[in-house]
């Protein structure tokens, strides 16, 4: 019987297996934000056993209410910044040099096919779009990984996403995974891993990778994975050149990685993209979708384009496609949070940001911020944002607000509009 | 070893999310017990007061699917905790809640369709007890003046260790 990805992956990292079905992984990287890792600190301290298993696999960033916005979440950055210094951990991300974190840690060329991530945030399974098995923890399991660099897991099923079919225009990563959400429902993939494979996600590139396997969490997912292939390697290209050469041999060696063709699958789901339309959700569960076309009887007061989801220098490019000429409708702010400063500076070379400012659009810096409901855009009680991100659970972006989420061409759309609207007609 | 077992709170809700046990603008708090005046605080179910005695008073909860789901942040199981409140019991946890739950050494007890029905059966006007009998790997649930209900659950070797050991760090310590 062959193996899946995550088998393999599992077998290579084995460190313990205390009880029937648990395995304990050596990790490969530790990623760290100033949410949940500050309370891990301080019970490491509180311990007397504040040291890092290793410093140079120990990654961290300041992302989600950044610069700081009062004196507590000042103290949480502090604390970050203490830690990091004492411990000499050199991949620390400040002010002026951070983004939100599934979007900067892959660009900084941390996350490699085969390795083994665990992360205080559950978006963490973002990373698997590498080919690697990337898990979301809370701060114990954190404290842990950073303490002696070991995560528990119950080793996952399957279920093997086969998508097939051409993207139709005007469809992207996102609505595919919002069709793979409806169908699955918001726990059907809790204890599961989501094998994203087949032709459609062979073409994706490695932002629209990120896109699906993002948001496999929503489905109860432990992780998201793509296998790794020449899209990979050119992606991370320059961090590991170094260790391979040329491009043939990085690709043998990420091959390794690969499921095999008779790996045991607990279920497979097939999602044809030729026939989907652009999408968004309704309600307050992920899983609640609906055709943008039909929604558009649904004022909104904001538009928000940014988060680990969305908010990529392709995301910018094809919002910024439908926005270029078409300013907000009266009454509707925009926001735009491009995800990491490269972002932000790619997009200002190309002239989006002036696209988005020309239409009256806010540019903050990278952050998390209104994504979650903590700064630069959280919502007012009855108030309706469409979104980029990945989460509509109410009061996700405010106490009482209401957050359809949607890929960003369909997002620039209903700012057009004042209401949902299909992008397509902008996108000619 | 945590106490377990009292008075049972009653959420009778699937998919309730880490956000409504404790909202994201708690998230900049660094002292667990900050969080504990704020517990369930934006749930919105009929009848729930989150400053009502019935929240006052539970040890534990009983809900029904994919309890925990969303954030993965432990200031979930720290909200029950500094609350008192160690042990939910659920038809389906989300993952991340639920090793969150072990780890900090409470349980977090999944049952059958039907038996969390029958748990549900006994909620009335009266106030209900639970208790755990974490050997015999049985709750007992007894609503005042009416005749007490017992009912196995299941429990994983590893998910017993944390919990006895008083959670992972101390557990992953000693070993590691
Ligand atoms: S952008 Fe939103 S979903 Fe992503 S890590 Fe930040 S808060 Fe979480």
């Amino acid at each position: 019987m062959g193996k899946t990805i995550t088998e393999k992956i599992f077998e290579a990292h084995v460190r313990d297996r205390p009880f029937t079905g648990v395995a304990v992984l050596s990790l490969d990287v530790v990623l760290c934000h100033e949410i949940t890792t500050p309370i891990a600190i301080a019970d490491l301290v509180w311990r007397g056993k504040d040291r890092v298993f290793d410093a140079s696999r120990i990654k961290a960033v300041i992302d989600h209410v950044t610069p700081s916005k009062d004196s507590k979440s000042a103290t949480q950055a502090r604390i970050m910044r203490d830690w990091a210094h004492r411990h000499g951990i050199r991949d620390f991300f400040d002010v002026g040099r951070n983004g939100v974190c599934h979007a900067l840690f892959p660009e900084q060329g941390f996350i490699r096919p085969g390795y083994t991530v665990i992360m205080g945030d559950s978006h963490t399974c973002t990373h698997g779009a590498f080919g690697a098995f990337a898990a979301g923890v809370g701060t114990t399991d954190l404290e842990v990984g950073i303490l002696k660099g070991v995560c528990a897991f119950r080793l996952p099923r399957t279920i093997r996403v086969e998508i097939e079919g051409t993207m139709p225009r005007g469809v992207y990563a996102k609505d595919v995974i919002l069709e793979i959400l409806r169908r699955l429902t918001v726990n059907g993939a809790t204890d599961r891993v989501l094998e994203f494979r087949g032709p459609a996600v062979n073409a994706m590139s490695m932002e629209e990778r990120m896109t699906l396997s993002n948001m496999a969490v929503e489905a109860g997912a432990t992780s998201g994975m793509c296998m790794p292939d020449m899209t990979t390697v050119d992606y991370l290209w320059d961090h590991v050149k170094a260790d391979y050469g040329e491009k043939p041999r990085a690709i043998d060696a990420f091959r390794q990685w690969h499921s095999d063709t008779d790996a045991a699958y607990d279920s497979v789901l097939q999602v044809d993209v030729s026939s989907l339309e652009p999408v968004a959700t309704v309600g307050y569960k992920p899983d609640q979708v609906k055709k943008a076309a039909e929604l558009h009887e649904v004022r909104i007061d904001q538009v928000y384009i940014g988060s680990c989801t969305n908010g990529r220098i392709s995301d910018l490019r094809e919002a910024a496609r439908v926005v270029k000429g078409h300013p907000l409708a009266h009454g509707v702010r925009g926001i735009l949070c491009p995800a990491t400063p490269r972002v932000y500076r790619q997009a200002m070379q190309e002239g989006l940001l002036d696209v988005f400012m020309d239409a009256g659009y806010c540019v903050t810096n990278p952050t998390c911020g209104a994504c979650l409901g903590m700064s630069n855009g959280v919502l007012a009680e009855g108030e309706v944002c469409a979104a980029t991100t990945n989460r509509n659970f109410n009061g996700r972006m405010g106490r009482g607000g209401m957050v359809h989420l949607m890929s960003p061409a369909t997002a620039a759309a209903s700012g057009i509009e004042g209401k949902i609207a299909d992008p397509r007609e902008y996108l000619r | 070893m945590k106490q377990f077992g009292g008075r049972v709170l009653f959420l009778d809700r699937s998919d309730i999310n880490t956000d409504e046990v404790i909202p994201a603008k708690y998230l900049t708090e660094v002292e667990k017990d900050a969080l504990k005046p704020h517990l369930l605080e934006d749930l919105k179910l009929k009848g729930f007061d989150p400053s009502g005695a019935d929240v006052a008073e539970a040890r534990v909860i009983v809900t029904r699917e994919n309890f925990g789901c969303g954030s993965s942040r432990e200031h979930a199981p720290w909200a029950l905790e500094v609350n008192d409140i160690t042990v939910v019991v659920a038809q389906g946890f989300a993952r991340i809640f639920r090793q969150n739950m072990f780890n900090c050494g409470m349980l977090a007890i999944a049952l059958p369709r039907g038996d969390i029905d029958t748990i549900f059966g006994l909620h009335g006007r009266a106030p209900v007890g639970c208790g755990v009998d974490l050997d015999g790997r049985t709750l007992t649930f007894t609503p005042a003046g009416a005749a007490p209900v017992s009912l196995p659950f299941e429990l994983g070797g590893f998910d017993e260790a944390l919990v006895r050991a008083g959670g992972w760090v101390e557990y992953a310590d000693a070993r590691y």
